[in-house]
């Protein structure tokens, strides 16, 4: 208990480190905010107004504390180029990118373990080298360009699926689950290659170790050795698996997003950063890491409270 | 009908093999192996490394590791010829007919389930007896094995024991489905002397008293005619001598057996004392970085010039650490360490250069102790660069002489210890620490990696070098037979304490202290009838008291 | 160079194809880069081979030259990456103590915000140009190459050979250069052809963006944001990027997969 206690503050301390790297990053950084906003031809009145309006002049240490507790109260300011609140704009487009992602894992998760198993089952035989190339294949293409080539076949040519992915207020469930038909197989293709190699990995190493050798010459058969004796010690290392996939879910969404235009986070934040409108970035950088630290967390513990030495100690 | 419960006849193993750069292909392990097994009795499989022993005790599970495949010949187990029958069969008789016990029960334990579960798993699974029956039958075999508690040890998880315990619970497993056979491969090869002689009592009135039959491997020849009604000598995958204990042990016929039984004959004169001795520990008490408690406790040894100290003891008796205090790895928190007439920094960076090239060290796993990337040339070469500025010509015909000495040649220079054997690789170790010239040389274990016939020649080697370059060993071990063989005099260490310490005729003469009887009592002996001589004298003495 | 086996001169032979594109490519491009010379989207034929682009460039010409940009600032980035990495790393494995503690727990905070994220977050405020993204990119990516160096080095650092070193009284540089790296070198040489791999996706998914290479400078992931319009209408265009990043991909896999079995298997063997 006090591991998990430990990795939980870990966590929280990692947090806070973040929003100050962030913080720093987008301050300490050569370039000034409004400069970049107003451009080169800006007067330097208009340059003062603008540092007056965004409190550039304040302290760096003064401006960190005040956006970290108004963003602590949910309270992340407003876009400097539309002026609206960033909350607000932030909370469909967040649930739009969660049902993305959702879907996404629902679909990757169980499909990654069973041919990792399927991989596992037959090791060295055709089902698992063509996994391998696939993996392989998978992991040399950035993940815009897979978008691209399932658009230009499935939606262009076969015109299975819309090529745009736009969804609204206005949409049942299975009108919206149509338009992120492909985002959602896309996502499913870029971490299936990870998360198959993954498991197989994890499983693999499980299956050499001597108990299994134990449980073989006790006369079980394949799958109450597999069920009993492997699946138990397998579970931490394959939720790891899943917990680090689904951070990088998170990342992939970004892309995918801007693929398909679909009105999500990532859109949001790509397009804000074009625009240089700091404010807007700090917030989707700062709820994309909690996002990823906070998986890295879950994944941490769930090893603790699997390994048996630590539950049963001494 | 002969009542063969276990019949080999002619089997082959082939494996195959990964070679680094090569294509992967199959080669033959066993050639055509035969014995039999009657109902009760214990046939002892002995050999070293490679020949085999354990793929022919799994191939009577029908059973092949990793790569390796049965490719011919028979194996009768009950009458039936378990190579060609079913699957189904097969699982049958694992578990049930044969059972397994492992050499590292630590391993072989699922971490994630309670020891009862795995004791009765066969069993039950089997159709033997149900759960219920099948718990009391494991917890008979718990008390009968000597287990502390055995009502609730079967409620703990297997990393909640110690090592000794657990492997008798391996045993219990093996023995609860009350199976025809049991394949003990090397069961106490990882436990201390002193545990091991327990352990080796308790599997000896297991067998006695249900009437299993036994296949019992290991490579220590004096444990297994402990043990067995008959021995089979292996060797690179075929049979040497096969015969009953007594013969193989008292009448050997071959060459080879006759090597094994007399191993560690190395005769070995005691030298007196001088009056000066060239290391000298005073008063060393150490502990590691983070831990608080001391893991040495005020040693006190010499050593004199040309000499062997033997330092002796169990693991965790801060043998090793006394090693790393000296070698100046280790700084000690008190105590003083004279060497060759001066005084020692206590850590490595304050120490001289001429204090490094005297003081040479020798470790465990010669593997690891080379650098894989540079030829055994190199490696040699290298200290006669760096003490005494050897370059060319010169040097290379110092490594000759020294490639000499340790009996290898000049052939080996440009060889890289990845394609040496074991004790070629040791050979090396020791050949890069006497070109150094050293007054004295620490072995860590440098023969508990090897096979008993290689780590013969190793020590007599040492013997040997000992007398032309008039070198002083420290010599770290956990093995009395070396200590034997080779110690001018013995410091006994038990939980960081030396418990006993002086020349070698006066530590092994009684009478002894306690820890030392128990220790040296129980080194396996290569006589029948050892076991129960100790284990009787045992019981004596503690009724004694 | 007998004992190539076939997959590793496949790789061998189309990295060095597109090496030696990105060197010449001048000469090799039929047109210039931002020479428009046909019209929108033309298909292929005689004149242009592949095509021409959104404004009637010479879609050809536009590859060859978009991939000099890529693997310029992808090999640019790597180096850096490599070399600051793995010197770090080393020195973090050797020096330990508090030196290692400062070092190792700053990777891990840099590593705990997604590569993406955190070069976004940064572009927002800098200039995007080439040295900028160069830089960026290295600087990020050399957190990964700390770590692989660190853990390949802290293991070298306990084996007994490296203590029989110590003992004899060797210096601190012929302990690193002597008895660490050429131990670790097989594994980090593996490592330079994932991370140079992993640059050029990288870069691609920021020039796609629009804060990568800018145009009218080509790069890969340029052109494919530049034509992706066009896949609505079945012009695959957009599509050839992805045919030259994963053939250069898979190349340089299998090259480092080579390099890390050849290094293992040599006759000391990887200890």
């Amino acid at each position: 208990m006090k591991l998990v206690v430990q990795r939980i503050a870990l966590g929280l301390l990692l947090l806070l480190a973040v929003s100050v790297l962030i913080f720093a990053g987008t301050i300490i950084l050569p370039g000034d905010v409004a400069q970049s906003i107003l451009g080169q031809s800006a007067t330097p009145e208009a340059l003062a107004n603008l540092r007056e309006e965004l409190g550039l002049n304040e302290p760096a240490i003064t401006r960190y504390f005040d956006w970290l507790f108004a963003a602590l109260q949910g309270d992340l300011g407003v876009a400097l180029t539309n002026g609206r609140d960033i909350a607000e704009s932030i909370g469909q487009r967040m649930s739009n990118t969660l049902f993305l992602a959702f879907w996404a894992a629902l679909i990757s998760v169980p499909l990654a373990i069973l041919l990792g198993l399927i991989a596992v089952r037959y090791k060295d035989r055709w089902p698992d080298k063509a996994i391998s190339a696939i993996t392989l294949a998978s992991i040399s293409i950035p993940e815009f360009l897979i978008g691209y080539l399932l658009m230009y076949f499935i939606a262009v040519k076969l015109g299975w699926f819309p090529s745009v992915a736009m969804i609204g207020d206005h949409m049942n469930l299975l009108q919206k689950l149509q338009a992120i038909a492909l985002p959602v197989m896309v996502l499913t293709l870029v971490v299936l290659a990870h998360m198959m190699r993954m498991t197989r990995a994890a499983i693999l190493n499980v299956m050499q170790s001597a108990y299994i050798e134990t449980a073989e010459l006790k006369g079980l058969t394949g799958f109450q050795v597999i069920a009993r004796h492997a699946f138990p010690n397998a579970i931490a290392p394959i939720v790891n698996v899943v917990m680090l996939n689904l951070a990088y879910l998170v990342v992939g969404v970004v892309v995918i997003e801007v693929v398909f235009v679909y009105p999500g986070m990532g859109q949001y934040l790509v397009d804000h950063v074009s625009k240089r409108d700091v404010p807007v970035v700090q917030a989707c950088g700062l709820i994309f890491a909690a996002v990823y630290i906070g998986l890295n967390m879950i994944a941490d513990i769930v090893s603790i409270l699997a390994n048996p030495r630590l539950r049963h100690p001494k | 009908m002969s009542d063969n419960l276990l019949k080999v006849r002619d089997l082959k193993i082939g494996a195959t093999v990964y070679p680094p750069g090569e294509k992967p292909h199959d080669i033959e392990i066993v050639h055509g192996v035969s014995f039999d097994l009657e109902r009760g009795k214990v046939l002892g499989l002995i050999g070293e490394s490679g020949a085999g022993k354990s793929t022919i005790g799994l191939a009577s599970m029908a059973y092949g590791r990793g790569g390796v495949k049965i490719t011919g010949g028979e194996v009768w187990v009950n009458g039936r010829e378990i190579l060609k029958t079913s699957l189904k069969d097969i699982r049958n008789l694992r578990g049930g007919e044969v059972t397994y016990v492992s050499q590292s029960a630590a391993a072989s334990f699922n971490p994630a389930k309670k020891i009862m579960d795995q004791v009765v798993e066969a069993a039950v699974e089997q159709k033997k007896f149900s759960r219920k029956e099948a718990e009391a039958r494991a917890r008979e075999l718990f008390a009968k094995l000597g287990l502390p508690d055995p009502d609730n040890i079967g409620e703990r998880y297997p990393h909640q024991v110690s090592g000794g315990q657990l492997q008798r619970c391996m045993t219990a497993l093996a023995l609860c489905p009350e199976p025809d056979l049991v394949v003990f491969d090397e069961p106490t090869t990882a436990l201390d002397v002193t545990t091991q002689i327990d352990v080796l009592m308790a599997i000896k009135e297991a067998i006695r008293d249900t009437g299993v039959a036994a296949l019992y491997i290991t490579h220590d020849l004096a444990v297994v005619a402990q043990v067995s009604d008959d021995i089979m000598v292996l060797k690179m995958g075929n049979t040497v001598e096969y015969g009953t204990t007594d013969q193989i042990i008292n009448n050997p016929q071959e060459e080879y057996t006759r090597a094994l039984v007399s191993v560690r004959s190395i005769e070995h004169e005691e030298k007196k004392p001088t009056p000066e001795p060239v290391l000298s520990v005073e008063g060393i008490t150490a502990r590691y970085k983070g831990l608080n408690f001391d893991v040495l406790h005020n040693v006190n040894v010499d050593l004199h010039p040309g000499q062997t100290l033997a330092v002796v003891g169990e693991s965790g008796s801060g043998k090793s650490t006394l090693a790393r205090v000296i070698t100046g790895l280790l700084p000690p928190r008190d105590g003083e360490i004279t060497f060759a007439g001066r005084k020692l920094s206590r850590d490595l960076a304050g120490r001289s250069r001429e204090d490094l090239r005297e003081l040479q060290m020798i470790y465990q796993m010669a593997d690891v102790a080379m650098n894989p990337r540079q030829t055994v040339g190199t490696i040699i070469g290298r200290p006669l660069e760096f003490y005494f500025n050897m370059r060319g010509a010169e040097k290379r015909k110092r490594i000759i002489e020294l490639l000499d000495e340790i009996e290898l040649g000049e052939k080996f220079m440009d060889r890289y210890p990845a394609e040496l054997s074991g004790g070629q690789k040791q050979r090396v170790c020791i050949a890069r620490s006497l070109a150094a010239k050293p007054k004295m040389i620490i072995c860590d274990e440098v023969t508990s990696a090897l096979d008993p016939l290689v780590a013969d020649g190793i020590l007599k080697l040492l013997l040997d070098l000992q007398k032309i370059e008039d070198v002083a060993y420290l010599f770290i071990t956990h093995d009395l037979a070396t200590v034997r063989a080779i110690s001018d005099s013995i410091a006994v260490m038990y939980q960081g304490r030396v418990v006993r310490y002086g020349p070698k005729s006066q530590v092994l003469s009684p009478p002894f202290d306690d820890y030392t009887d128990l220790l040296l009592s129980s080194v396996p002996e290569m006589h029948l009838g050892w076991l129960e001589e100790v284990v009787a004298h045992r019981k004596m003495e503690s009724a004694g008291n | 160079m007998k004992n190539i086996p076939i997959s590793a001169m496949i790789g061998l032979f189309f990295t060095a194809l597109y090496f030696l594109m990105a060197i010449f490519a001048p000469l090799l491009a039929p047109y210039g880069m931002a020479e428009v010379v046909g019209g929108v989207w033309e298909p292929s034929s005689s004149k242009h081979l592949l095509g021409t682009d959104n404004i009637g460039r010479d879609l050809l010409s536009r590859m060859i030259y978009g991939g000099r940009t890529t693997i310029f600032i992808a090999t640019a980035a790597t180096i850096l990456s490599f070399v600051t990495g793995s010197v770090l790393g080393f020195f973090a494995a050797v020096m330990g103590g508090w030196v290692d503690q400062v070092l190792s727990r700053f990777v891990d905070l840099i590593m705990s915000i997604p590569t993406l994220i955190f070069a976004l977050v940064v572009l927002s405020v800098m200039p995007v140009t080439l040295p900028v993204l160069i830089l960026v990119m290295g600087l990020l990516d050399s957190t990964r190459v700390y770590r692989l160096a660190r853990a390949v080095a802290v293991d070298i650092t306990v084996m007994d050979y490296v203590e029989a070193a110590r003992l004899r009284g060797e210096k601190i540089a012929w302990i690193i250069f002597r008895e660490i790296l050429p131990n670790a070198l097989s594994p980090l040489v593996a490592e330079m052809g994932l991370r140079f791999i992993f640059a050029v996706l990288f870069v691609s998914t920021l020039s796609f963006l629009g804060l990568g290479v800018q145009p009218p400078e080509a790069d890969w992931g340029g052109i494919v944001k530049e034509n992706k319009e066009g896949i609505v209408y079945g012009i695959s265009a957009a599509l050839l990027p992805a045919v030259a990043i994963a053939t250069l991909a898979i190349s340089v896999n299998l090259v480092a997969d080579w390099v890390l079995n050849r290094t293992t298997s040599l006759k000391g063997g990887r200890g």
